[in-house]
């Protein structure tokens, strides 16, 4: 989350000669009007580079950075002419134009002066974004990096007016517009856009000088928005009126939205505008609707930046990284009260078991935790002299261990402030054996297919037959991994893959009204010694079965048998599933009547008809078992209830309606690759989670694939990369005494390699007790994927 | 003292009365041993106490099960019982718990067996807090309601 607004200046210079190549390489869009502006927008930039920017008038080499965002959503048609390179630009989001390969921000690559400006407000984040952009620039094609930030800038709040030179100036004004936008933020989407227009309003007017100027535009800006604030240096004047002039030109073209939903600020604004300037362009830029089904490419390219929480510099350099663990609201209210004026939900987005390209491992005999709230030690702990450390949550008062006294990195002793426990907030603990149930499980995997005429026409059986072929040997585990598999129709198949056999045995049984496992004790096989069986077996399996004339599946039975197949182990459960199950416990009615699809009475049927899947699943995680279902139906197959079964045993749910591999090359590509990622992301057994917060919150709803076994313990029987979870924090009690909030997610899960491990990820925040603060600490991404998630 | 059929059913509602305090109580030690469940002290295993824990709270939740079907079963008897009786005002205090029993019956969610809570969304806050309301409501009412049958009784026998 580095802010690398420094190297923005050192380039900016080479920013400045690179924009006429931009206006050379923007010219090819589709959507001529907006072309022409863009061409227009990038041919000034030489002229307005001295101009100062909409917002510090110290950045004065900024300014064609700042230009840019307002860029109108055609220019991403460029993207899409030059995307070759953009691919590969985006990894390198915040570091010099080197090219590297990871997504770890650099935390101190630029000097630390810059930092600290930045930290205060959003439009930080949008400094950042503008050095992304030139640095970016320089490697790949410049034009199209350029138009990438802008549109998502546009679409948060926060004003792109970077701060970053003059603190105290920047901080100023940023911190004027702040409230601005925050006066009317949160209620639609298009109040939001409608606002961050004013706001760039507002930084265009700073950036001139004040009204009373030579062009009446800034007069309209005033009555306008209804708050002004003290303009900028009068300096540099007639260039302003060029730069106001294009960006208002800008704004007015970008503003989807209100052809969707009428806004009465954006057209008054834009009739003003259209009087003012009297450019004829301009009124039909302004009233421009944008065709959704042809513009599809509204949203950014890029993965947009968090924004940072208001903490001292070395307090954020140990934060925990936004990818991981996320806050809506990254400036906690202080009261429930202030928390409800602000109208937004507070809560939390984690990824607690991502990929991470660097994990500090920690191998210690005692693993530091508080003595009350069990906390594990981290790097917001206070600690009060050399012996005695004091929680961050509960603010218990506890000792430090002898052995925790001897640092091993740096080989010293007496700094336990030093160790990389309290240097890092995303660490992993080598568990004991105090925190097993049972010796830690093998890798099992066990596989039940849909072998009915419906999977057979769908064609699904050779595709995933011959991914699991290629990704026999990548799957995660150890000498110890197991394999089984399944397949059913109207009957349910087991297959004897015991080492020895010359080819793998088929057991049926028909009887799934109840049913049994047929007594082979090799039904499920370590996977090192029966290898060939397995591969004799998916090579064979599509051919199997494509003569089959059974229309009924009976899943129901099916994943009882799996059931009793894994219950001694635990493990994970693929489900292939391609039509309604029909036979048997857990038979599922159609239930949905076409005519009613497109009806206005609401969306019905999206609670499951029956509790069998749920059961099940409960079942499942009771025995640390959990079940992913892929379901490949063409048509309606009631994922509503199937969906049970993943969801409550902590499983992932892929969907591909009407999956035909010859019919639908789309979804077909969609499974393998999906199947490829499936069947080589590293995978956590018999996990547990548990999230704590700083006293005064607590946790009162969790959004996500698993089952609540506690109040705050997540029971999760398979935990695997993809896997990401939402909870909703309350505030109970004011947390007036205390100026940080943190929280700690800790997963105990045991690796495919049979270790048990504890990864601790924890998040520092600030208390706030203003409004304003609270909404410019407001994560706009965080806040939509939790309101999707909610209700 | 005359022994009618009113002071009769005044009576056994009393008595009855009695074990729907007794349900009641149990509901709410149910519900707050749910609640603090996080509140265990110092466990050395993650794992080991949950899992104890969690079969005890999926039989919890299969007793409240059990508790509440008789429970409503007891409490529509007494309603039929003051019907018979032609105690219509005692009758018409119990109406609306009455209601208010069907409601919640017709409102639960999509189980297989016959019950009120499912042990997926249980762990909800909001669904807690509801329900541990309930449970104090509910030990009012039934107190309240067995003097009230005291009263009616001692009314009703010596008349």
């Amino acid at each position: 989350m580095s802010a690398p607004g420094y190297t923005n200046r050192s380039s900016s210079a080479s920013f400045g000669q690179n924009s006429p190549a931009n206006g050379g390489a923007a010219p090819p869009f589709q959507n001529g009007e907006t072309g022409r502006i863009m061409v227009r927008f990038c041919l000034s930039h030489p002229l307005a580079s001295p101009a100062p920017p909409p917002s510090s008038s110290a950045q004065y080499s900024h300014q064609p950075f700042q230009q840019t965002p307002y860029a109108p959503p055609g220019s991403y048609y460029v993207q899409q002419s030059c995307q070759t390179s953009l691919p590969q630009t985006q990894p390198q989001t915040q570091t010099q134009p080197q090219p590297q390969p990871t997504l770890v921000p650099a935390p101190a690559a630029g000097p630390g002066a810059p930092l600290y400006p930045i930290v205060s407000y959003p439009s930080a984040h949008g400094c950042s974004q503008y050095g992304t952009l030139s640095s970016l620039q320089n490697p790949s094609t410049p034009g199209v990096t350029q138009i990438a930030a802008p549109l998502h800038h546009y679409n948060t709040a926060p004003p792109p007016c970077a701060t970053g030179v003059q603190p105290g100036y920047a901080a100023g004004s940023a911190g004027q517009t702040a409230p601005t936008v925050n006066g009317q933020g949160g209620a639609g989407t298009s109040e939001v856009l409608a606002v961050s227009i004013e706001i760039q309003l507002n930084c265009g007017e700073t950036s001139s000088s004040t009204t009373g100027s030579a062009s009446p535009a800034p007069n309209s800006y005033d009555s306008l928005e209804g708050g002004s604030f003290p303009g900028g240096p009068p300096s540099h004047f007639t260039k302003n009126t060029q730069v106001r002039k294009n960006v208002t030109e800008l704004i007015c073209a970008f503003d989807p939205l209100p052809s969707l939903q009428p806004f009465p600020n954006l057209s008054q604004l834009s009739a003003a505008l259209g009087g003012l300037s009297g450019v004829p362009e301009l009124e039909v830029e302004a009233l421009r609707p944008v065709n959704l089904l042809q513009e599809r490419n509204l949203l950014p390219q890029r993965p947009q930046e968090a924004p940072e929480p208001n903490l001292s510099p070395d307090l954020k350099k140990v934060n925990c990284s936004p990818q991981t663990f996320r806050c809506t609201l990254t400036s906690i209210p202080q009261t429930q009260a202030l928390l409800n004026k602000a109208r937004l939900p507070l809560g939390l987005l984690l990824h607690p078991f991502r990929d991470l390209q660097q994990l500090p491992v920690i191998t210690s005999n005692t693993i530091v935790r508080c003595r009350s709230c069990r906390t594990y030690i981290n790097p917001f702990v206070t600690f009060l002299d050399q012996h005695r450390w004091k929680c961050n949550l509960c603010y218990r008062v506890n000792d430090v261990p002898d052995e925790f006294m001897y640092n091993p990195v740096s080989r010293s002793y007496g700094e336990p402030h030093m160790r990389p426990e309290v240097q890092n907030s995303t660490v992993e603990f080598i568990a004991s054996s105090d925190y097993m149930l049972r010796p830690p499980q093998p890798a099992v995997y066990l596989f039940v297919l849909d072998v009915s005429h419906n999977a057979v026409e769908a064609g699904y059986l050779k595709v995933f037959c011959d991914s699991l072929l290629e990704n026999l040997d990548k799957m995660p585990g150890d000498s110890r991994t197991r394999v089984g598999f399944l397949t059913f129709d109207s009957t349910v198949h087991f297959y004897n893959l015991q080492e020895g056999l010359s080819q793998p045995q088929m057991l049926v049984v028909s009887d799934i009204d109840d049913v049994f496992i047929p007594s082979h004790d090799s039904l499920m096989v370590n996977l090192k010694e029966s290898r060939e069986l397995v591969k004799d077996l998916l090579t064979s399996l599509p051919a199997m079965f494509s003569q089959s004339r059974e229309t009924h599946s009976a899943l129901g039975p099916a994943l009882q048998a799996a059931f009793k197949l894994m219950s001694p182990t635990g493990g994970r459960v693929s489900v292939f599933q391609t039509q309604l199950p029909s036979l048997g416990a857990g038979k599922l009615q159609s239930r949905e009547d076409p005519n009613q699809r497109s009806s206005t009475k609401g969306v019905q049927h999206l609670g499951p008809a029956t509790d069998f899947y749920k059961k099940l699943a409960l079942d499942c995680s009771g025995q640390q078992i959990g079940v992913d279902l892929f379901l490949l139906s063409s048509q309606y197959a009631d994922l509503a209830s199937l969906a049970c079964v993943s969801k409550y045993s902590a499983g992932s749910i892929f969907y591909y309606p009407s999956f035909h591999h010859v019919h639908n090359p789309a979804q077909l590509q969609k499974l393998q690759k999906d199947l490829e990622r499936y069947f080589t992301r590293k995978i956590g057994f018999e996990a547990v989670m548990r999230i704590r917060c700083t006293k005064g919150l607590s946790i009162h709803t969790f959004h996500g694939n698993f089952f609540v076994r506690s109040t705050d313990l997540l029971s999760l029987a398979n935990v695997n990369p993809d896997s990401a979870f939402a909870v909703q924090v309350s505030i109970e009690d004011s947390l007036a005494d205390s100026s940080l909030a943190c929280f700690q997610a800790a997963l105990l899960y045991t690796s495919s390699k049979g270790k048990r491990r504890i990864r601790v990820h924890t998040l520092c925040l600030p208390v706030v007790n203003q409004l304003s603060d609270v909404y410019a600490g407001a994560d706009v991404q965080a806040i939509t994927c939790l309101l999707a998630n909610m209700g | 003292m005359a022994f009618t059929f009113a002071a009769f059913c005044y009576m056994l509602a009393l008595l009855l009365t009695a074990a729907l305090i007794f349900f009641a109580i149990w509901h709410i030690i149910a519900f707050d041993e749910l609640k603090t469940d996080y509140k265990n002290p110092i466990d050395q295993c993650n794992t080991l106490n949950p899992t104890v824990e969690k079969v005890k709270k999926i039989k919890r939740v299969k007793i409240a099960l059990k508790l509440v079907l008789p429970e409503y079963l007891i409490h529509f008897f007494f309603c039929v019982m003051f019907f018979c009786a032609a105690e219509w005002l005692t009758l018409f205090l119990n109406l609306p718990l009455l209601a208010y029993h069907v409601w919640r019956y017709m409102s639960r969610p999509v189980m297989s067996c016959p019950g009120l809570y499912d042990p997926t969304t249980i762990m909800n806050a909001d669904i807690l807090a509801y329900c541990q309301k309930e449970g104090w409501c509910k030990l009012a009412f039934y107190l309240l309601s067995f003097f009230y049958y005291l009263y009616g009784y001692v009314n009703v026998s010596s008349d």
